[in-house]
């Protein structure tokens, strides 16, 4: 590709071929305000803030889907730009739920941003706020469509990157809505509550379903006895709502923040991140040693779960029957944890840090109970425990550095890297490798399964047997891989699937504008955190190794069978 | 005195529209079968040297767009023929498809050659869903005649014609959005680039004429360049197929000259007004036309002259209203039209439209705040300037043409209505 030159407010500059404005004016230092642009979206022009003037051009040019040519003069800072950019923001304000100071994105929402800078006071149109009704009837997401300013991010995010089909465009005019067909709430669709859309959506149109006030009540209620996990993702991602460096380590002020918070016991969910791959890598070996299905499809995301109960239902034997690690969590927290602190499961009351949204849909399943009661009560997504330590003025970046409580406190980089996608694949590599050969692994590193790309696949060696797997994360990607099963054509044993690009690390759940350059950050930092650490195979856990020993007998014997697997049932019919 | 005349319509009337033997007796297909004699290269220049701009209303020049479409790399291309004649107040491409079905074909057929495309489709708007039988008629009795189909007239050129109906939206008279119906999707424009001309119908090169374009240009290969520059004048060479509608006693589709005076249609073609009537207003090129007071009657309808007095050919209608109905009531009338089409995709256009709307029902109700008149300009500015397509650029054409004509009309006053 040559290289083409222009102008942008008069300075030079040469970009490579098919840069568009918006790209080449950052490297003269402008940035050109957007909205319906996302850096890892298909480009869209539909908000139209973006408009610039082009030298003989009639009309303004949208800086994001025009590519520059040879001897281009763009202005992005002239009066009639400035009037007209300030027009189109005030008539998305317009037709815009302007309840800022209530709304859970107020100091965080893109449009709020470009309100401060186009400085807006009054505007001279009359407000016209029409919205369907809120969508608030499933445990995961709220939709406030009169926060909606019709960018369809979270369209291309629900059709092109998950393509689960719910979200869509709906009339036109001043009726075009983005909604599921026929209007109708997530709960009565496919829905998988990935939360993906969330997570793209520029202002407060879709967010979590906010329970801290839940959480606020059982710490307060001296009957309750509240233990809290955190999945391993969060801990490189919730840094970013302190302004800490994108993907910066912070496990200890996790711990340190939720003790604070008023959490009587402080666990680790990468232990029962170990506790699956125990389960789920005996399971393997049993599917491949005495006949079951494969490939055998991974089952602890429960945007996946969601997706293959209502798309590919006819294949649900496919799926591990074990728990997620998030449920495995609540069943022994529930039973063996009660058991050993002498408590009433009714008493205990058991909250989730998980950068997912789909969990709260996964802990309201009815068969997710154990001892008598729901295992887990509640979750919380990255973005509501950011809240809560805001709320009570806790100066996060500030704080000293604490550890997790045993029994489940241990967890091994094995367990670690269940945030990333690949990581449940390796960490069941380095376990299902050294119960099959009796032997050490030469490098624990399997590093085809790692990275930020949709498919990835690796062949290992078992004995005699050339274990082919497969690793994908996004739903497009899932189906890709579904469907070649559905056809016969599948060459694998095993696979494991993320709902969420990148897998948890870039979950529904994470703090808002989490990019893919971002991603790759908390990706890395997991891996450090899993090369750091003295143990780093699951099966040498030795607290797991304590648990199997003192109660709950084998991997998939009968305690573990009871509480640790699960089933599944069609959603589509 | 008559000042119409029949050079693309010189078969109307002429032939049995239900029988290609009849039409071919006529004269039909004598431009395909010439165009076939020569080199695809030679059929562009021909039309080139026609000088004949697009008809859909964007004039753009069509030699030059038949080159560029020649020259896209593939060879797999289509040719669309854009029927989806939605502007208000048009319908000279339904006399054409009534009157002469087969030379919409020819000239299809003769665009296929030229650009080197095997597939042509014809987008027909859904309120001509009566024209169907006929169309699909006339695509078949071409194929049965060779006319159409493989090997064409015994050369080596393939080309088929099918038959797409849209589903009611105006805006899918836009190529894009036009492109985007045919394949199922809902009607909203598509982003550029990819151009259409590279990646248009199913991602393959397309070319997209109006009616009246295809025609003429079979025409212009039947009797040649220069009897088409007979007519009209330099800028504005040939004929031009006009609408015209409204309060004039002769309301019709008709073929004129380039140069004619506004005045001559309404007058000598129309008929005049009603009596007892006085012009009001005319608006020129459909709902996204802009208006003209009675003392812009002598402009010669030509492009350049059009432009000079801020009018523009656009879909060919010609709307003739007289002092029966309020300023302000057509404006409103149009301003409802664009709330009811605007597709919605864009931020101007989607709440443009509707703010504005709602400042117009003031003026019609004779409340309009202090404020309204600006801030409709203000925003009928970044409607045209700023929206996603010609749709959005183009709604708010006639408001700010009768602000600029009729300032009276817009007076704040309670009840100053003019």
């Amino acid at each position: 590709m040559s290289d083409i030159q222009l102008k942008i407010d008069h300075k030079a500059i040469s970009v490579p071929e098919g840069t568009t404005i918006l790209e080449a004016a950052r490297k003269v230092a402008v940035n050109i305000p957007h909205l319906c642009y996302h850096p890892d979206q298909t480009i869209k022009a539909n908000c139209r803030i973006c408009v610039v003037e082009v030298k003989g051009s009639r009309k303004l040019t949208a800086a994001c889907s025009t590519q520059v040519w040879e001897g281009m003069e763009v202005l992005t800072n002239t009066r009639k730009v400035r009037d007209m950019q300030r027009g189109i923001l005030e008539l998305m304000l317009a037709n815009h739920n302007q309840d800022c100071l209530k709304c859970h994105r107020n100091g965080n929402c893109e449009l709020q941003d470009l309100c401060e800078r186009f400085n807006i006071s009054r505007t001279h149109l009359e407000d016209a706020v029409d919205a369907l009704p809120l969508d608030n009837t499933n445990p995961a997401l709220v939709r406030d469509s009169s926060k909606c300013i019709k960018c369809a991010r979270c369209v291309e995010a629900c059709q092109e990157v998950q393509e689960v089909h719910v979200l869509t465009h709906s009339h036109r005019s001043s009726r075009f809505n983005i909604a599921p067909a026929y209007e109708m709430s997530l709960e009565d669709t496919l829905c998988v509550f990935c939360g993906q859309c969330a997570a793209v959506c520029p202002t407060g149109a879709i967010v979590e379903k906010d329970e801290t006030d839940l959480v606020w009540d059982a710490i307060e209620d001296p009957d309750k006895h509240v233990i809290v996990q955190v999945a391993p993702a969060v801990r490189v991602a919730l840094g970013d709502a302190f302004d800490l460096p994108k993907g910066e380590i912070v496990t200890g002020k996790t711990v340190a923040a939720l003790r604070r918070l008023g959490f009587e016991q402080v666990f680790d969910t990468n232990f029962t991140a170990d506790l699956t791959i125990m389960e789920e890598s005996h399971e393997l070996i049993q599917r491949l040693t005495k006949g079951g299905t494969l490939p055998m499809v991974t089952s602890c995301s429960p945007g996946w779960i969601n997706y293959i109960e209502g798309t590919f239902d006819d294949m649900l034997d496919h799926l591990s029957t074990c728990k997620s690690p998030q449920q495995m969590f609540g069943a022994l927290s529930k039973t063996y944890y009660a058991e050993l602190k002498g408590l009433d499961p009714k008493n205990i009351y058991t909250v989730s840090i998980m950068p997912c949204t789909a969990k709260k849909y996964e802990a309201a399943r009815p068969e997710m109970t154990s001892g008598g009661v729901r295992e887990v009560d509640v979750v919380l997504t990255t973005r509501e425990l950011s809240r809560m330590i805001a709320a009570a003025g806790i100066e996060f970046a500030a704080l000293e550095e604490d550890q997790f409580d045993n029994p489940f406190g241990i967890g091994s980089g094995a367990g670690a890297i269940f945030g990333a996608t690949g990581g449940v694949m390796e960490a069941a590599l380095r376990t299902a490798y050294e119960t099959v050969t009796g032997k050490g692994l030469p490098s624990l590193d399997f590093n085809d399964v790692r990275g930020l790309e949709g498919i990835k696949e690796a062949t290992v060696k078992l004995n005699e047997l050339e274990l082919k797997v497969a690793v994908a994360s996004g739903l497009s990607n899932a189906k890709t891989l579904m469907n070649q099963i559905r056809r016969g054509e599948s060459p694998y044993h095993f696979i494991e699937i993320m709902a969420c690009p990148g897998g948890c690390l870039g979950g529904g759940g994470q703090p808002i504008r989490s990019t893919n350059d971002i991603k790759q950050k908390r990706m890395d930092a997991l891996y450090e955190i899993d090369a750091d650490l003295p143990i780093r195979k699951s099966h040498k856990n030795p607290d797991i190794l304590h648990l199997y020993d003192t109660w709950l007998g084998e991997p998939l014997g009968e305690r573990s069978h009871a509480l640790l697997h699960t089933h599944y049932r069609s959603k589509a019919k | 005195m008559n000042k119409t005349v029949r050079f693309i319509t010189e078969n109307f009337g002429k032939y049995d529209v239900r029988s290609i033997i009849s039409c071919i007796e006529a004269g039909g297909f004598k431009g395909l079968k010439y165009a076939l004699t020569m080199t695809p290269s030679e059929v562009i220049a021909t039309v080139k040297a026609s000088g004949i701009q697009g008809r859909g209303g964007a004039a753009y020049d069509t030699g030059k767009k038949w080159r560029q479409a020649a020259e896209v790399p593939g060879d797999d291309k289509v040719v669309i023929c854009n029927a989806d004649e939605g502007e208000p107040c048009t319908f000279k491409d339904r006399a054409v498809l009534e009157n002469d079905p087969f030379r919409l074909i020819e000239g299809m057929a003769i665009a296929g050659y030229a650009v080197g495309a095997q597939n042509g489709y014809i987008y027909l708007r859904e309120e001509y869903r009566h024209l169907r039988p006929l169309l699909l008629s006339a695509i078949e009795q071409s194929k049965s005649q060779n006319l159409i189909g493989q090997n064409i007239q015994g050369t080596n050129f393939n080309f088929e014609i099918q038959l797409y109906s849209g589903a009611g939206a105006y805006v899918c008279g836009e190529g894009s959005t036009l492109i985007e119906s045919m394949e199922g999707k809902s009607g909203r424009p598509r982003i550029k680039p990819p151009f259409i001309k590279e990646c248009g119908l199913f991602l393959k090169p397309t070319l997209v004429n109006n009616v009246e374009t295809l025609v003429a240009a079979a025409a212009i290969l039947k009797k040649g360049p220069e009897a088409f520059v007979a007519y009209g004048t330099e800028k504005s060479p040939g004929t031009k197929l006009i609408s015209l509608a409204g309060n004039v006693k002769n309301p019709g589709a008709y073929e004129i000259p380039f140069g004619t005076t506004l005045r001559e249609i309404i007058e000598d073609i129309g008929g005049g007004l009603e009596e007892g009537h006085s012009l009001k207003l005319m608006q020129l090129g459909g709902a996204s036309g802009t208006i003209a007071p009675a003392s812009l009657l002598d402009t010669p309808y030509t492009y350049e002259d059009l432009a000079r007095a801020g009018l523009d050919v656009g879909s060919g209608g010609v709307l003739v209203v007289d002092d029966r109905t309020e300023v302000i009531d057509f404006i409103q009338s149009i301003q409802e039209f664009f709330i009811h089409e605007s597709c919605g995709k864009c931020t101007p256009c989607r709440e443009g439209n509707r703010q504005i709307g709602r400042i117009i029902e003031r003026y019609v109700a004779g409340a309009p705040r202090p404020d309204d008149l600006d801030t409709a300009k203000r925003f009928a500015v970044i409607m045209s300037q700023c929206s996603f397509c010609g749709l959005g650029e183009t709604a708010q054409s006639a408001l700010l043409s009768a602000i600029r004509h009729f300032p009276e009309s817009f007076q704040t006053e309670r009840g100053a209505r003019g």
